[in-house]
């Protein structure tokens, strides 16, 4: 689905990654782990095509075509879609609207929007006051009615409270693992995730098949979720059990 | 009238006054337009070419859901219709000679010798609507009207007087246009509008000008204890040379005006829009918003609002995008306050459009063109509340047409 060759990436002239490898298979849904600044939101943004990010070495191959250098909207039309964790504010524009704009048609905009409590949002701007677990809401409602086949999270779960952590995790589970497909023809492709997780707790709710670990722009390691989370939680970043072994 | 020589001295001194704002015209370079034309008794027996510059600026021709419709084209009114009672329509000359008491409102909340336009427009005897709504009537449906130039090289004037008095509401919707072969050519629009104790008005306007038109808009408004005021003012289409400052006073207590104006300033136009608002009364209210473009072509948005009694509270809003190397944009926001017990702001902002936010909408799959214009049509129509649906119309059309993503 997404391969990752010695990515190098620069924002406003400082090198933020340093020569990223990384795969995520067809059909494998993979975590992202790593302390504050490693990087993670960089490499998300990238993959995603943002503009502030440049690709100054290395290549990004997603569903076996080079799209190291498509635009964004090309990486949304074959496929590819982003939940932010702090998008934009935009004045003016309904949620409505650009949820509408977002989608084919062929779901309707308020059955989805009910079904995560935010259909009275709908009439409101496009993020304008909304708070930490309505932007995220938001942000689902949004990737649902566009209906990529591949995913990408930037920690879903971050400034969510307890109820509310409940809903997403269950509605991240049925739109990673919804056996619908990608909702539009896209020949054989099957959902797949990249999902950055700073604390693990969206592990509850997605079947995770692989862990990499990020630390100062390099793919640090790689691993099972599960062990990996709890080396992290057991010794923090600074000593997974690779890495040390990569040391020795 | 008693004080008409002192208002034609005023006016022969000021023919040579030189507008406060604006590029200036030779006025002789124009010759006034025909205040004689044929008149039409429906809307529907306009040319459909006429009929399609009325549309094209929110008027009507079948009038549905209109309270009243009058039609100014070049110097003569060619059509008028009034369907509600306690409305009155009529061309202003008519009113003039229908009620001595005129005289007490006529070239009050505008100076005659304001600059040269005034007084070219009052020397030219102008004509245009005078528009009553009488005392405690609600007027259901929008009165709209229409000031059209259909000759090349011509000027128009027009002198309109709209009383809404006390307790009594009214909605207008004003579509002002120059026709295909008229583009060089002059308006000079006189409004005076007086709205009394609890009444209020709701004023919309949409131009739609020739790229050589000249407009010299001068409008004064005075409302009275508890008056409401709202003016909407929508220019999309390139045009000549735009210049509106608008003055309005808050007389009353309690009384409250919202100037909202949007506009986009193509490549070879000069735009230059603001509006001024005085708070001659305490607990009075005023709020003047800007949201304006500009594709290559000089905007001066400007706002002015001055204090001039305790317990006043009012906001400006200037912001514009740029969204072309060309062209020039200038903000001039001005508080100006008397008393200490004043609550005045005003914001101002001047950038380019935020690619993070055309980015965003580019990864939910929406291709770039259409990101920026929805971003665009937010910027404008967004933070203005109860804009009517064709100034809506208007605002997207425009956008769509004006193909800002490129
Ligand atoms: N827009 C930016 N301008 C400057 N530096 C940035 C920008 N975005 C990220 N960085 C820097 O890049 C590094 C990685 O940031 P980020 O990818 O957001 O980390 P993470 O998501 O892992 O917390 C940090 O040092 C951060 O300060
Ligand atoms: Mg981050």
């Amino acid at each position: 689905m997404l391969q990752i060759e010695d990515l190098h990436v620069e924002v406003d002239g400082k090198e933020v990654l340093s020569g990223v490898d990384l795969e995520v298979p067809a059909g494998h849904t993979c975590v992202l782990f790593g302390p504050n600044g490693s990087g993670k939101s960089t490499l998300l943004h990238t993959i995603m095509g943002f503009g502030q990010y440049k690709i100054t070495k290395g290549r990004i191959l997603f569903l076996g075509r080079d799209i190291t250098h498509e635009p964004i909207d090309e990486r949304a039309r074959i496929g590819m879609g982003i939940m932010l964790q702090r998008p934009p504010n935009i004045v003016g524009l309904r949620l409505n609207d650009m949820v509408e704009a977002a989608g084919d048609g062929h779901l309707d905009t308020d059955e989805t929007a009910g079904a995560l409590n935010m259909k009275s949002f709908l009439e409101r701007d496009v993020n304008v006051g909304f708070s930490g677990g309505e932007i995220k809401r938001s942000e689902l409602l949004q990737l649902i009615m566009q209906e990529p086949c591949f995913f990408l999270l930037d920690e879903p779960e971050s400034g969510v409270d307890m109820e509310s952590i409940d809903l997403l995790g269950r509605k991240i589970h049925d739109l990673l693992y919804d056996k619908k497909g990608c909702g539009w023809d896209k020949g054989d492709c099957s959902k797949s995730a990249l999902v950055i997780t700073h604390t693990g707790r969206v592990l509850d709710y997605i079947d995770a098949d692989c862990a990499y670990v990020i630390r100062g722009g390099r793919i640090m390691c790689s691993g099972r979720p599960r062990d990996i989370l709890r080396d992290i939680q057991e010794r923090g970043y600074g000593e997974c059990i690779k890495c040390r072994m990569v040391k020795l | 009238m008693p004080d008409g020589q002192a208002l034609r001295r005023r006016a022969e001194e000021a023919l040579n006054r030189k507008g406060a704002f604006g590029k200036d015209y030779d006025l002789d370079e124009f010759e006034a337009a025909s205040r004689e034309r044929d008149s039409y008794e429906s809307l529907e027996e306009v040319s459909p070419e006429q009929k399609q510059t009325m549309m094209d600026v929110g008027v009507l021709p079948e009038a549905e859901d209109r309270s009243g419709s009058l039609v100014y084209m070049d110097n003569a009114v060619v059509h008028q219709s009034s369907a509600d009672q306690g409305l009155e329509l009529i061309p202003t000359l008519d009113a003039m000679d229908k009620y001595d008491w005129l005289s007490e409102y006529s070239w009050k909340a505008v100076p005659v010798d304001k600059d040269k336009y005034t007084a070219r427009a009052y020397l030219e005897n102008a004509n245009g609507y005078f528009i009553r709504v009488k005392a405690g009537k609600k007027v259901k449906f929008p009165v709209q009207t229409c000031m059209m130039i259909d000759t090349e090289k011509r000027t128009q004037h027009t002198h309109n007087i709209i009383i809404v008095e006390e307790g009594a509401s009214l909605d207008i919707i004003t579509g002002c246009a120059t026709s295909s072969h008229a583009n060089e050519s002059l308006h000079l629009g006189i409004s005076e509008i007086y709205v009394h104790e609890g009444g209020s008005l709701n004023f919309s306007m949409i131009h739609n000008w020739g790229e050589k038109t000249g407009v010299r808009p001068r409008t004064g408004v005075e409302l009275g204890k508890n008056a409401s005021f709202v003016n909407n003012y929508v220019i999309m289409k390139p045009a000549g040379s735009v210049q509106s400052f608008p003055t309005c006073y808050l007389n009353g207590e309690g009384a409250s005006a919202k100037f909202n104006s949007i506009a986009i300033s193509h490549p070879g136009s000069e735009i230059d829009l603001g509006s001024q608002v005085v708070m001659n009364a305490p607990g009075t209210a005023a709020e003047i918003l800007s949201r304006s473009i500009t594709l290559g072509g000089e905007m001066i948005a400007r706002g002015k609002l001055v204090g001039n009694a305790k317990d006043v509270r009012a906001h400006l809003e200037c912001r514009s995008l740029i969204m072309s190397e060309e062209g020039r944009t200038l903000a001039i926001p001005e508080l100006e306050a008397m008393y200490p017990d004043v609550e005045m702001t005003h914001e101002a902002a001047v950038g380019k459009i935020a690619r993070e936010q055309v980015e965003y909408l580019m990864a939910r799959g929406i291709d770039e063109d259409e990101a920026v214009g929805m971003i665009v049509r937010g910027f404008l129509e967004g933070s203005i509340r109860g804009l009517p649906e064709s100034l809506r119309k208007e605002i997207d059309d425009a956008v769509n047409m004006a193909n800002v993503g490129h």
